[in-house]
């Protein structure tokens, strides 16, 4: 019992960031897998949701501000593939991917100039920021529940892309870009789709993760999108069960590895166990193996 | 044909660099937003010494963005104050109008020395800070080289000026810092156990927490230590080891920006233990993340808030008069260390621009050693071996979680 | 023009730009922004062109720049900081355990060396990963290299996290561009040879290359570690100029900075990664920070939106819009030359190719 006391709080901590960055891994591994851009502005658009939310709550109660913050966040994503990768889509492929690096640079500045650069106090959001005691450990609701609903959210995806229409757009879309625009499908519907979903699983990431995690600066996106990246590509990229599972692996060994000690090595653990898994297997744990065409 | 080219590249360069001229002229401006100062109408270009006046520009190296934007705004704040106060200074029996130039050095050691090299091409004669010892460091040798002097403001590593004869300061050192925080652990808590959390690359924080580990050692106390990332938001495996570990004070030397992570984390957790840390916790950003929560805070700084009622009172309304002002300090009046600090480092600069009798950085350099100063913080005065302020009282401050403000705890020195 | 007047031009203008930043040095202040500018975009311009011959001339997409450039810096700052300082700069670690100096170029060869020989380790498996996992692997052994720096265990080597400081650094001028001259001039006899021509037959296409018989393992892992070694001298350079330096400086974004320049010169292109590193610098270090200033006035009118931070918006917004509507870059896959100006004014904006080779550098 005292072990569990002890350890618990580790494992609470993981399996929640585990289940931030498995919202955030969705955005990249959809988008990679249709794209095959790392959208490294991902994390700044989670970012500034967060900062969206501390701004909508001076103006109007909690309740609307929530719906709106994820609202305006879809926006801006749909709005960032529209401006910045769509006019891009038959330049070469390093073109976007840099076009991605300038947006997220823009996002951060943007944001560095409206917060003037000071961090910003994310609002307490009522029962979900609550303390509650779990054997003998204490937490915040919101470390409890982030699991429950990334999994009840990713099990509504994965249906959505199995059963739906659109679904079956996007896979078709990933499987071969051009012989799905050859078959009919509306490629520019289906990547807004992608965008749009993906940006709403970050924006409600951003809302666990900043509840937990009170402090929204312009750099607060920049980590956990990168590891949230790494777990996609861990897991396999293209692949959203796998982008979930490689998440909580993730998240739990970062607090292990805390835990024993090793606090300096915490983030370079993570990139050690992506290189660890490109090098025995190059796709990911779920991935596809790609063949080369000549 | 290809001189031509040449030519005109750097014909170029040289178009560029007058339009850059002409830029640098304009950034800060004693007016500066807060609509003190005294000549807004021109503040931007050097018309001031168009139309006779006299200018001598005191140079701003702070933070406004980064891990430690609120402090160092804060501080800036207090220097505009000052300057707002006394915008003038006679010199070799003129009267100069002081022009302040801020510039941003983004609490960052890379971005430091370029920002720093600004203020040194638009010709400042004295430079004033930084918040953050690493910054201060960093930009040390930019301003030796420019033989412009540098007084820091709350750059408390040792560091900063050792062996230097360019940079002084006028607060306390870490040694001695880590020693009285390290000693109230001892005498108040009893502790015998303390946690130390540090920032990586963070040269205050490794230090203040080198010292404070040093001291209490020392004192037969035992201490666990663990680091974290820039970057790092999630504090809730560090709370867990220091309650694992069963430490009975919780040290963390860090930013104010992760420190207001840490506080919030720690009551989610229920860490009851004191916490403890240096002057950058002396903030109002620690004060309103702790608000309410079940958490013990205590902090060493410069200045307790009722040291100087006129300075109190002056600077409050001075906050509460512009909007932008307060929300440089927070969003509220309560008046931090830092800006005294700011306050007392403009005043000092002054002191030794009149005792030079010249606005020339070498005799200011000479002038600093002898200047002897009272400000709200204290009695100023730099020892002779690296300019350090001799100070020998920390005030020790508790925050009180429901009233939203400090308590006065003690005034503790190291004997 | 024959190849031994373009050669002769060409050092002709070297010289020339040499004795003109001498003058100007006796001439302008020695604090001038100027000169700021000029030395790190000397230094940004090496580590450019060394990135670019990775990502323009062999087709490696690698993100690894910062950590090479932070080997380089270390092993520079740690072999020249002078013994008698070594107490105060290593004031938690008893002075460290290395009690000896070099001469500052050896030193600075050694940061290559060592970021070369890392290189080659790293290269060995990640060099077998395609296009974006291989800039992430990169990415992911720069922010490991960083946290191995910072380890307080290595501390009596590296000083933990803190600052190194008080080693030899330059003052003038000339010193950068003379270091990153040098060695910009070999990156470009070596793109010239027949390694070059190799390296650009890989990044056209590897299968094609390889059945040409080209050793794809092999010209892969000499790209990656002679551009690791250019990325090392850079950051030796690097903490000369900075005076101090740390692990936490090499962060991504110092590679995403780079990797932008090189975006914006050109992929591809030599003078383009040098031209648009002195641009770069220029605009992010100086020519904008008027933005920055609240009391902004233009005649009588106070210009709005003005405060801290907005030079950094307005950066990112012509970044952007370089990157959506300048994708060639400045220089596109063309170097600047003699030969090209004078066949560009001969066609009068016609659209003759420029001579490939043959660039001067700047």
């Amino acid at each position: 019992m005292e072990w569990i006391t002890r350890n618990l709080p580790y494992l609470m901590a993981g399996v929640s960031v585990g289940g931030q960055y498995a919202l955030i891994a969705i955005g990249y591994t959809m988008v990679y897998g249709i794209l095959r851009l790392i959208n490294f502005a991902h994390g700044d658009i989670f970012m500034v949701a967060g900062l969206i939310m501390v701004y909508a709550v001076t103006a109007m109660p909690i309740y609307i501000a929530i719906p709106l913050m994820i609202l305006v966040t879809v926006f801006l994503g749909f709005m960032v593939e529209r401006v910045a990768y769509k006019p891009l889509r038959s330049a070469p492929r390093m073109s976007i991917m840099i076009s991605a690096i300038g947006v997220s640079y823009l996002l951060q500045n943007m944001a560095l100039y409206v917060t003037g650069g000071l961090s910003q106090q994310y609002p307490t959001i009522p029962w979900i920021s609550d303390t509650v005691t779990l054997f003998g450990a204490t937490t915040k609701r919101v470390t409890l529940i982030t699991p429950v609903l990334t999994i009840v959210l990713v099990v509504a995806l994965v249906l959505l892309i199995k059963k739906t229409k659109i679904g079956m757009a996007m896979r078709a879309a990933s499987r071969d870009f051009e012989t799905s625009q050859l078959m009919g499908i509306k490629i520019n519907s289906v990547i807004s789709m992608t965008f749009i979903i993906g940006t709403f699983l970050a924006a409600v990431g951003s809302l666990l993760f900043f509840t937990n995690y009170t402090g929204v600066t312009p750099t607060a996106g920049a980590m956990p999108g990168l590891k949230a990246f790494v777990a996609a590509v861990f897991g396999g990229i293209g692949s959203i069960p796998g982008a979930v599972i490689g998440a909580f692996i993730i998240g739990i060994c970062e607090n292990i590895i805390k835990g024993l000690g090793w606090t300096t090595f915490s983030d370079a653990f993570t990139f050690a166990l992506l290189i660890v898994i490109l090098i025995a297997k190059p796709t990911g744990l779920f991935g596809e193996k790609v063949t080369d065409k000549v | 044909m290809k001189r031509r080219v040449l030519a005109v590249a750097l014909a170029v360069a040289m178009v560029g660099t007058m339009l850059a001229g002409c830029g640098g002229g304009s950034t800060g401006g004693s007016g500066d937003s807060t609509g003190g100062g005294s000549s807004d109408s021109s503040a931007g270009t050097e018309a001031p010494a168009a139309d006779g006046d006299r200018v001598v520009k005191i140079g701003v190296y702070e933070p406004a963005s980064g891990d430690n934007g609120a402090g160092g705004k804060q501080e800036v704040l207090g220097m505009q104050y000052a300057n707002q106060e006394m915008p003038t200074v006679e010199i070799g029996g003129e009267e100069y109008s002081v022009q302040l130039e801020i510039v941003d050095n983004e609490s960052s050691n890379d971005k430091g020395p370029s920002a720093a090299s600004s203020l040194v091409s638009a010709g400042v004669s004295v430079v004033l800070g930084s918040y953050g010892s690493g910054v201060s460091i960093a930009a040390s040798d930019v301003f030796k080289e420019a033989g412009i002097p540098a007084i820091g403001v709350t750059c408390t590593n040792p560091q900063v000026t050792e062996g230097n004869t360019h940079y002084f300061r006028i607060c306390f050192l870490d040694p001695f810092q880590g020693t009285v925080l390290a000693n109230f652990a001892d005498a108040n808590f009893s502790a015998k156990k303390a946690y130390i959390l540090t920032k990586l690359g963070d040269d205050y924080s490794t230090g203040l927490g080198y010292y404070f580990k040093e001291a209490f050692t020392a004192l037969g106390g035992e201490v666990i230590e663990e680091t974290f990332q820039e970057g790092n938001s999630d504090f809730t495996s560090y709370v867990t080891k220091a309650k694992n570990e069963g430490a009975e004070v919780f040290f963390a030397p860090v930013s104010t920006e992760a420190a207001a992570l840490i506080i919030e984390q720690a009551a989610a957790q229920g860490l009851t233990i004191p916490m403890m840390a240096g002057d950058t916790w002396d903030s109002n950003v620690i004060l309103n993340a702790a608000r309410g929560k079940n958490v013990q805070i205590y902090v060493t700084t410069f200045y307790q808030e009722g040291g100087n009622a006129d300075f109190d009172n002056g600077f409050k309304g001075y906050i509460n008069s512009d909007p932008t002002a307060t929300a440089n300090n927070g969003g509220d009046d309560t008046i931090s260390a830092v800006s005294a600090m700011g306050y007392d480092a403009y005043y000092v600069a002054l002191e030794a621009l009149k005792a030079a009798g010249s606005t020339d950085p070498a005799a200011v350099n000479e002038a600093l050693w002898k200047v002897n100063y009272t400000g709200v913080s204290g009695s100023i005065t730099f020892d002779e071996v690296n300019g350090d302020a001799v100070r020998d009282t920390a005030y020790v401050k508790c925050a009180n979680t429901e009233s939203g403000e400090w308590d006065f705890v003690a005034e503790q020195g190291v004997n | 023009m024959s190849n031994k007047t373009k050669m002769a031009w060409n050092v002709g203008l070297i010289v020339a730009l040499l004795a003109t930043l001498f003058i100007l040095e006796q001439i302008l202040p020695s604090g001038s922004m100027f000169f700021t500018v000029l030395k790190k975009g000397a230094i940004y311009a090496l580590v450019a062109v060394s990135m670019n011959l990775l990502n323009g001339f062999t087709g490696l997409f690698s993100l690894g720049q910062a950590g090479f450039m932070l080997l380089g810096a270390y092993a520079y700052a740690i072999l020249t900081i002078p013994v008698e300082s070594r107490g105060s700069v290593y004031q938690y670690f008893d002075g460290g355990i290395i009690q000896f100096t070099v001469p500052v170029p050896v030193a600075l060869i050694a940061g290559g060396l060592l970021a070369a020989v890392f290189a080659f380790l790293i290269g060995l498996p990640v060099l077998r990963l395609k296009s974006d996992y291989l800039a992430i692997a990169t990415l992911g052994f720069a922010e490991i290299i960083r946290a191995v720096f910072q380890w307080d265990k290595l501390g009596p080597i590296t000083n933990g996290s803190n600052l190194l400081r008080n080693f030899p650094s330059f003052r003038s001028v000339l010193y950068p561009f003379v270091v990153s001259g040098i060695c910009i001039a070999l990156i470009v006899l070596l793109i010239n040879s027949t390694y070059g021509r190799a390296f650009k037959a890989i990044r056209d296409d590897e299968i094609a290359a390889e059945a040409m018989g080209i050793n794809l393992a092999h010209h892969k892992r000499l790209a990656f570690v002679i551009s690791s070694f250019f990325a090392g001298v850079s950051g030796g350079l690097l903490a000369m100029y900075q005076t101090t330096i740390q692990a936490s400086m090499f962060k991504s974004a110092m590679t995403y900075e780079i990797l932008l320049i090189v975006v914006i010169g050109g992929i591809g292109s030599v003078t383009g990664s040098c031209i648009s590193s002195f641009l770069f610098i220029a605009c992010s270090e100086w020519w904008l920070r008027f933005l920055d200033n609240e009391n902004l006035y233009i005649g009588g009118f106070h210009v709005p939106f003005l405060r801290p931070g907005f030079r950094k918006v307005v950066f990112a917004i012509v970044i952007m819009v370089m990157v959506l509507f300048y994708r060639q870059g400045i220089m596109g896959t063309k170097e600047f030359s003699i030969e090209g100006i004078r066949k560009f004014l001969k066609t009068r904006f016609g659209r003759k190719k420029a001579v490939e080779g043959g660039g001067s550098h700047e």
